[in-house]
């Protein structure tokens, strides 16, 4: 078990790399904290799934280090970092029975058979395939196929971390809940850093007790699922995280007050004065109120959908289009309607990133 | 890593031995032949190719044989088509006896055929035309172009063939302009397979034929026996066979790997 | 599922038509010679089984037979590991991929007697590549025409040559079909390079294999024109195989009773070495 920390991480797949664009990896500085679970949410090719490479040591980054409690692992292999990682696909040992894949990992590295049976009896315990254990591999069904895989990286008592390369992806939905409450109880016993790599943001979200946000290899934000939500560090994650995403209205800010087409909008506290650049607002859907008549900005309504619990309404205002979640009754299309945006979770931001804070708060 | 691709390198040149003696004893005079051991063609010489070229009983011999490859290649894909494609979607009586009987005739020596083939076409009065040839290496041919085409159809969801029916394709339609192009790399590796099965075999289409259609490989046996010491002509003749396989593999190349596996990976 | 559909049998006619023209009418001419007697003149007599028992118990059967049997394992043993090796060490990507297939392919592209000519000229004592540099630069004596050890060691590097890219060409296919997972996975679980072929590469290539072996078996069983241009079945009878035994018998001396008995027998061995074969490899699969 260790602390995992990246340094100044760059990598290209190129030969030689000149401009930022060629770089898959634009500096990433990453501490991963022992025993957390964390998950590595972006959209495909942000670069998620180089960075795990890259700590479990398929790929050797261009320039930066990797240090593990302080060791650098840069130059390792894969199989001298100790770590395990769970890829898309299931993968294992077809004329392997379900035992001897689990034991694989034991056996490569020497390990007394005592040893292997008591932690192969052990894991197959957690993972609820005990009773599969002399079936030949591959019999199984995908997800018990993938419940291998991620057996194989927890049998070792000692592992680093373990990786999950969006392992859901060949799961049927109904199964896929079951086996991500299965992977939280999992690091709840064992105590294994976890790194899961997913473009769902569900997935991320149940998961993790810290979400590293990524977008064109860079990281925009990391923080617990409440913080991204209600915190958004840049649009990306508003839009990102969220269903509907976060409404990002363009705006002018003209003596610390912002204005979304000439209505004032009362943001949570003061903007940075630093910096120019493009502003808007960022609210919630969550956040924003719809009144017949009284306060706040004119719109139109465009369209309703009803989605179960809640009712999502479409409204124009200014020529942008805002979403509002609603509980019990909504507007009809067409109608006129004043929005109103929750002060506190009013946000500003500059050239995409957040430029304002809480009212009070210390910069 | 260096020493690993040595074992392919190593393959390649235990490969091209005998193949460039060939090519270097027919570019040899006889005389030099005949003299002695030479690494290289000491004075080079075309005279091999162009007795070939010129001789109507060498040159015809080519043309005979590419004849009944091609006439074998075109017939042995086009009854196979249909086929493949109702052992890929269909189950029906007899199947799989079926499918393991065309298989069967692929095991059989063609020795144990020569002479009762050679009755047969004689028969019905094909002996010595290029169909005869054609049809009998339809032997092995055709079951081996359904096996392949099979494992390629396979490949193809069946919900292509849902899709179009809803469209309203006619069967016909729908096979000609939606299914074919959809395992034209299937097609292209079958014929290529029928082509090499056809133009390698030799004691089939030596024994259906006397004058008219004969292979360029009995040509070349004939002369080996009875003139005997044309070696640089034998090695001329043998070079030129080497040619078409050489152009037809360049076009497959790329399926290659997967055609040799029946499209089954 | 596949769709139950009768008039399948419409689509299959064609090469039912075609197969069972070639293969059904010379397979009851042969069973007809084989249950008679013929002195020309298109007279026959019934000969019953006669035929069989004479050729099951002939010495001479019983030589070909035997010879066939050792040609067939010898290409077995060694074209196997040999393909399977040369497909592992081939590269993945890049350039050289379609440059090795195609020289690879190539020997399997030339007529059957052009690779007997060609052996026969490469392995000349005096003026062949192969034989100049025995005799002359090693100072092996070398000569497949007066030596029955040479020939056979002849007609199995031919073989070698001629067929081994089909195992490697297969082999290929088959490891370049393992995605790249599976070998982080091993290098992650510290899999040695051994236990890498032995649990990821080999059972991959396990259905690739058994068409190469069956395919192998087969070919190699019912070889003919390559050791006939190249030895003629000698010197003696020693390098004589199964079909070139039979093609004696039934074109050179004319027996055509025998020939014909003969030929059903070495079909069925065919088909039952074939199907024991295939039952052996695929057992595993049909377990559980």
């Amino acid at each position: 078990m260790a602390q995992i920390k990246l340094s100044n991480l760059r990598h290209s797949y190129r030969p030689d790399p000149a401009a930022d664009d060629d770089y898959a990896l634009k500096k990433i500085d990453l501490t991963w904290e022992d025993g957390g679970a964390y998950a590595l949410l972006g959209p495909s090719g942000c670069g998620k799934s180089t960075l795990l490479n890259i700590i479990s040591g398929l790929l050797v980054p261009s320039e930066g280090s990797i240090l593990f409690d302080d060791t650098d692992v840069t130059a390792l292999p894969p199989a001298r970092r100790n770590i395990a990682q769970v890829f898309q696909f299931p993968v294992i040992y077809d004329t392997m029975t379900v035992y001897d894949n689990l034991a694989f990992p034991l056996r490569n590295r020497g390990r007394d058979e005592a040893i292997v049976k008591q932690r192969v009896t052990a894991i197959a315990e957690m993972l609820e395939v005990a009773g599969m254990l002399s079936t030949r591999a591959s019999n199984l069904s995908p997800d018990n196929k993938q419940k291998i895989s991620m057996g194989r990286g927890l049998v070792r008592e000692d592992v680093n971390v373990v990786m999950f390369d969006e392992p859901l992806t060949v799961i049927d939905p109904h199964l896929k809940w079951k086996l991500r409450s299965k992977l939280k109880e999992l690091h709840q016993r064992v105590r294994a850093t976890m790194i899961y790599v997913t473009h769902d943001q569900t997935e991320a979200l149940t998961f993790a007790d810290q979400v590293v946000v990524m977008q064109d290899g860079e990281v925009v934000q990391i923080g617990t699922p409440v913080e991204l939500f209600e915190r958004p560090a840049h649009t990306f994650v508003g839009h990102f995280i969220g269903s509907p995403g976060m409404n990002v209205l363009p705006c002018e800010v003209r003596d610390g007050a912002a204005f979304f087409g000439g209505d004032n909008v009362a943001l949570e506290g003061p903007a940075d004065s630093a910096g120019g650049g493009r502003a808007e607002v960022g609210i919630r859907p969550e956040f924003v109120s719809v009144s017949a008549s009284g306060s706040g900005i004119a719109a139109h309504v465009r369209k309703v959908a009803d989605i179960g619990r809640h009712k999502v309404v479409e409204a124009v205002a200014h020529d942008s289009r805002i979403h509002a979640i609603l509980e019990g009754e909504a507007p009809n299309p067409g109608e006129a309607v004043m929005l109103d945006f929750k002060r506190s979770q009013t946000r500003l931001y500059k050239d995409g990133w957040l430029a304002s804070r809480p009212e009070g708060a210390v910069r | 890593m260096r020493l690993k691709s040595l074992v392919p390198a190593l393959y390649i040149l235990f490969l091209m031995l005998p193949i460039y003696w060939l090519v270097a004893m027919s570019f040899k005079t006889t005389n030099e032949i005949l003299a002695g051991f030479s690494l290289f063609p000491q004075t080079w010489t075309l005279a091999n190719y162009i007795e070939i070229l010129t001789d109507p009983t060498w040159y015809w011999g080519y043309i005979n044989s590419i004849i009944y490859v091609t006439l074998n290649t075109v017939i042995s894909v086009l009854v196979a088509l249909p086929a493949a494609y109702a052992f890929s979607r269909y189950t029906f009586v007899g199947d799989k006896h079926l499918f393991f009987w065309l298989l069967t005739n692929r095991m059989a020596p063609a020795a144990v055929f020569a002479l009762p083939f050679f009755q047969l076409y004689s028969a019905v009065g094909l002996f010595d035309t290029h169909i005869a040839v054609a049809l009998a290496h339809c032997l092995f041919n055709v079951p081996l172009a359904v096996w392949i085409l099979e494992g390629f159809m396979s490949g193809v969801p069946k919900e292509l063939d849902e899709t179009a029916y809803v469209d309203g394709y006619s069967f016909p339609r729908f096979f000609v302009t939606i299914f074919l192009p959809s395992i034209t790399a299937g097609v292209g590796v079958a014929a290529f397979f029928c082509f090499m099965f056809s133009w390698v075999e030799l004691l089939l289409a030596k024994t259906l034929t006397a004058v008219e259609a004969k292979p360029i490989a009995a040509v070349m046996t004939r002369t080996a026996s009875s003139a005997g010491y044309e070696l640089g002509l034998l090695a001329a003749a043998g070079t030129l066979t080497i040619i078409p396989g050489a152009i037809v593999i360049y076009f497959v190349r790329n399926y290659i790997a997967k055609g040799f596996a029946l499209g089954r990976v | 599922m596949k769709k139950q559909n009768q008039r399948a049998w419409l689509f299959v006619t064609p090469v039912l038509l075609l197969v069972a023209f070639n293969a059904l009418i010379p397979m009851m001419t042969v069973v007809n010679y084989s249950v008679q007697e013929t002195f020309g003149d298109n007279l026959f007599f019934w000969q019953g089984i006669d035929w069989f028992e004479q050729v099951l118990t002939s010495d001479r059967f019983h030589r070909a037979l035997g010879r066939q049997f050792l040609f067939t394992f010898l290409i077995l043993i060694i074209e196997v590991p040999l393909g399977v090796a040369i497909a592992l060490a081939m590269p993945r990507q890049g350039f050289w991929v379609p440059f090795c297939l195609v020289t690879m392919a190539l020997p399997m592209l030339i007529p059957w007697n052009v690779v007997g000519a060609m052996w026969n000229i490469f392995t000349l004592p005096d003026i062949g590549l192969l034989g100049y540099f025995m005799n002359h630069t090693l100072g092996i004596p070398y000569d497949m025409t007066q030596n029955p050890f040479a020939a056979w060691v002849t007609i199995i590097i031919m073989d070698v040559w001629h067929w081994t890219s089909l195992v490697v060409l297969l082999a290929y296919a088959g490891l370049v079909s393992i995605p790249n997972a599976y070998y982080q996975a091993a290098e992650i679980d510290g899999a040695s390079g051994w236990a890498v072929f032995r649990f990821i590469q080999l059972p991959k290539m396990k259905t690739v294999l058994t068409i190469a072996i069956l395919l192998r078996f087969m070919d190699s069983f019912n070889i003919y024109t390559e050791p006939f241009v190249l030895t003629g079945g000698g010197p003696g009878n020693s390098t004589t195989l199964l079909s070139i035994d039979l093609v004696k018998i039934a074109l050179g001396q004319f027996d055509l009773g025998p020939a014909a008995a003969m030929s059903l027998i070495y079909f069925a061995i065919t088909l039952l070495a074939s199907w024991l074969f295939y039952t052996l490899m695929t057992m595993n699969d049909n377990k559980s």
